[in-house]
């Protein structure tokens, strides 16, 4: 079982949750709030392997979480996204890319 | 269906913001960003800015950037998120956006201001690509945005400014750092910051260096080795320290790519962080039509970004209203000086004024 990792107080910052919502990582459930990127809410929950590389087959999470490395990217409903550039959505499949993406 | 703008402005960080506030209300203006959030990297910034007042000193950045974002709204000036700009198409002379849904749209202006910012530096060794290995403002993101712990113990390399503020507020964030490492033997940041981990009790240890990443799916542990005068590891002095995340704050490098992709000319400053447009003292670029401003110019501060955007601001609007500008840009460049006094401005105002000389080099 994953370490979940929510700041509960800070002593500068409030934050805003958005609605509770849920979304599948690999088919198991995770909780999230609206308005966060699929990298916030997987990291809260203690996910940190996003990808397999296409040549080695390296694991792979997030390095810049500023959409420049190109390090987080999954399959988010089928469409291959930076996942900390994407927010999560109520019922989102998203799943490990693995290898190159498919251009459909 | 093209999309036609006075300005369009790329990048909704301290740059393009300042620059959209000059605009707004004189000329129509779009500004495009890839991020979910507009404020580029100053809503994550808790910390207090220093400076004058008309550099928001005293302002945290989370601060700075709903005030901008405010006032640039107020002034109808249209800002679009999760708007991926992809390319500048010479030939039909427009940029090419990409929504979140995937959708293209195309977008022009008379003028361009790309403001892209910086990306963090990564370092060479063993297993560095290994999941929780994170650039330093990666931690901040996800701490300050999200409210989310970017892990639970923590080695941070590099001294530097921004190493010191992501470590403290670590703290803040109740995340335990096991220390921070600099290969130099001084601690490159300002004191201010180094004595706020230091006295809350995190060890600093200089002239130190990362030597290998530990661990299978994820970041167990990390093989730290001390540096000899000459930055060789001298062997036998390897220490192994458990942390579930390593940080990389070793500095930054300008955002280029959309400049060399439009076809500006591009020159290696190491003063500037590395490979930057060629820009004069009016951010302008070898394109006419295209300005820079802010990181993609040249490493520096949130405070000379909006100064560098709002030059950039008056340099299109004296092109494209025919307006008397002399004075207030005369004003941002005394400006630009002054955030370019004392030890930190040295680096910055060196590159500078190497990048004018490459800039009447090219006949700017």
């Amino acid at each position: 079982m994953e370490f979940v990792r929510r700041i509960v107080e800070h002593p500068v910052l409030e934050y805003e949750k958005g609605k509770k919502i849920r979304f599948f990582f690999e088919d198991r459930e995770i909780e999230a709030f609206e308005g966060e990127t699929i990298a916030a809410a997987l990291e809260a929950a203690g996910v940190r392997w996003y990808r397999e590389t296409a040549k080695y087959g390296r694991k792979r999470g997030i390095f810049c979480a500023i959409g420049k490395c190109s390090s987080c990217l999954v399959v988010a409903d089928n469409r291959v996204v930076k996942a900390c550039q994407t927010l999560v959505k109520e019922g989102m499949i998203v799943k490990r890319l693995r290898g190159k993406p498919q251009i459909a | 269906m093209v999309e036609e703008y006075d300005v369009v402005i790329v990048g909704s960080g301290p740059a393009g913001l300042a620059a959209a506030e000059v605009l707004g209300g004189e000329v129509s203006v779009c500004v495009l960003d890839e991020q979910p959030y507009a404020g580029g990297q100053l809503i994550k910034q808790t910390h207090k800015f220093f400076g004058s007042k008309e550099h928001f000193a005293g302002w945290r950045g989370i601060d700075i950037a709903e005030y901008l974002i405010g006032e640039v709204k107020r002034r109808g000036v249209e800002l679009k998120q999760q708007h991926r700009v992809l390319g500048y198409y010479a030939e039909e002379d427009l940029v090419v956006a990409e929504d979140e849904n995937g959708k293209l749209h195309e977008i022009r202006g008379k003028k361009y201001l790309f403001a892209t910012g910086a990306m963090e530096n990564m370092f060479v060794f063993e297993n560095n690509d290994l999941p929780g290995i994170f650039g330093a403002g990666a931690a901040q993101t996800l701490m300050n945005m999200y409210g989310v712990k970017p892990g639970t113990r923590v080695v941070m390399l590099g001294a530097g400014n921004i190493g010191l503020i992501v470590s403290y507020q670590m703290l803040q964030a109740g995340i335990d750092v096991a220390m921070i490492l600099d290969a130099s033997p001084t601690i490159g940041g300002y004191h201010v910051h180094a004595a706020k981990v230091v006295r809350a009790g995190v060890p600093i240890r200089t002239r130190y260096t990362v030597k290998r990443a530990i661990g299978e799916d994820k970041l167990e542990a990390v093989e730290i080795v001390k540096l000899d005068e000459n930055w060789s590891p001298i062997d036998g002095t390897e220490e192994i320290v458990e942390a579930d995340l390593l940080c990389i704050s070793i500095g930054l490098s300008p955002v280029i790519e959309l400049f060399a992709q439009a076809g500006c000319r591009i020159e290696y400053v190491p003063f500037l962080g590395g490979y930057v447009p060629v820009h004069n003292k009016f951010m302008k670029t070898t394109n006419e039509k295209i300005f820079v401003a802010g990181d993609a110019s040249g490493i520096e501060e949130a405070s000379t970004a909006m100064v560098e955007g709002k030059i950039a601001a008056l340099a299109m609007l004296g092109d494209l209203k025919n307006v008397d500008i002399e004075d207030r840009i005369m004003h941002e460049f005394e400006s630009l000086a002054k955030l370019r006094t004392g030890f930190f401005g040295r680096r910055p105002k060196e590159g500078k004024i190497q990048m004018e000389k490459l800039a009447s080099k090219y006949g700017l």
